[in-house]
């Protein structure tokens, strides 16, 4: 099958790909480990383990976009920023 | 009594998941594809970053437009949603008028959004439209094709002309929807119109008013068509909405990294507030 018409970069095939691999480790870890029913969290939310990963991605790409609009294109403590926040999200909300 | 959960139900939500992967996910992995690229055409690409994301942060123009969609969304939603609550109050909830005010409000949401563009313009003009020359005889200087305040005017109107029956149905559900003991009960009370409305009617309507408010927020923060065939996002850019300039940028001139850019930004806050009002309304109806 040719997908060139997407003008795939090993970037953003990268990034899809992490995606995915999250999507494919919160299946492999509620399978493993049960665990995914709603919790009243810090933001008085009851979120899921899904939720949870949805409110992380958007967050992390709010904080990118913010990042690069008013800091610069470097974008590793973009990214390790958000890895923090993502790890805040999963701990507390 | 326990529900039965049986995981093999989710293989029925497999055609649709290929659908979605189709019409939307594919797509979109493409716009993030150019987002990153220029190309000048001939299926040639050369990866640029995120070079174009941070030109449209830092540009004036997309700030412009920006701020002009949400103008136009908060006097959209600020209009809309009282008056549709207003008309949905004073529409008879028996007899045989019902249907007639059903119908009446169902029109203006059959009709197909160039359409309502191309009539809005005729309708407009100063010169040989009713509510143009209407609007002239009284005194008061208006021109949709010259004057911006008047375009927006026009922009506006036409758009709450068309939508408001969207939320004066679902408001009108709502309140037919609300048990008689209610307002037996209000009445035995001596509670007055206003405690009525407030204290039964406003909470039983809060749920399909949250439904409403999310369609018309994500309508208007979308809306190309009306706008377009109206004004063409002039006088100037004075009603280039997010919309328009996008497809300005993309199809005008060709800009498909700058376009793809401005798409995942739009697509990024469109996912916020419906994320917001979906997490609002389940979160609600939860507690209660």
């Amino acid at each position: 099958m040719d997908l060139s018409w997407m003008a795939w970069t090993w970037q953003t095939a990268t990034f899809f790909g992490v995606i995915l691999l999250l999507l494919v480790g919160m299946t492999v870890w509620e399978w493993a480990s049960p665990g995914g029913a709603p919790r009243h969290g810090v933001l008085g939310l009851d979120t899921t383990r899904g939720d949870r990963l949805f409110i992380s991605l958007l967050g992390s790409a709010y904080i990118h976009l913010a990042w690069l609009g008013l800091v610069g294109p470097n974008l590793w403590w973009a990214l390790a920023l958000s890895i923090v926040y993502a790890i805040g999200v999963f701990r507390f909300v | 009594m326990d529900k039965t959960w049986n995981n093999k139900a989710w293989f029925m939500v497999l055609p649709v998941l290929v659908l979605v992967a189709f019409n939307a996910i594919i797509p979109l992995m493409t716009v993030v594809n150019y987002s990153v690229q220029e190309t000048f055409g001939n299926n040639l690409f050369f990866f640029e970053g995120v070079k174009w994301f941070q030109e449209v942060l830092n540009s004036p123009r997309f700030h412009a437009s920006l701020l002009r969609q949400f103008a136009f969304t908060g006097l959209i939603l600020l209009i809309e949603v009282p008056l549709g609550v207003a008309v949905a109050l004073a529409m008879p909830r028996s007899g045989p008028w019902v249907a007639v005010c059903l119908v009446l409000m169902s029109l203006p949401l059959l009709i197909p959004w160039n359409v309502v563009g191309a009539m809005w313009n005729i309708f407009a003009l100063p010169d040989i439209g009713l509510l143009g020359y209407v609007i002239n005889a009284m005194g008061i200087s208006y021109n949709f094709t010259s004057q911006p305040l008047s375009a927006w005017f026009t922009v506006v109107l036409m758009d709450v002309w068309h939508w408001t029956s969207l939320v004066v149905l679902l408001a009108y559900a709502g309140l037919v929807s609300i048990p008689d003991a209610y307002y037996q009960a209000a009445k035995i009370d001596g509670a007055s119109r206003w405690s009525v409305f407030r204290f039964i009617q406003l909470p039983k309507m809060k749920r399909v008013l949250t439904i409403a408010m999310l369609l018309r927020f994500m309508d208007s923060f979308m809306v190309y068509t009306e706008p377009f065939v109206l004004t063409g996002g002039g006088p100037g850019n004075a009603t280039t909405f997010l919309s328009i300039d996008l497809v300005k940028a993309a199809l005008g001139e060709f800009n498909l990294g700058i376009a793809a850019a401005m798409s995942i930004i739009y697509f990024l806050m469109t996912l916020l507030v419906s994320w917001l009002f979906y997490t609002l309304m389940t979160q609600s109806e939860a507690e209660g």
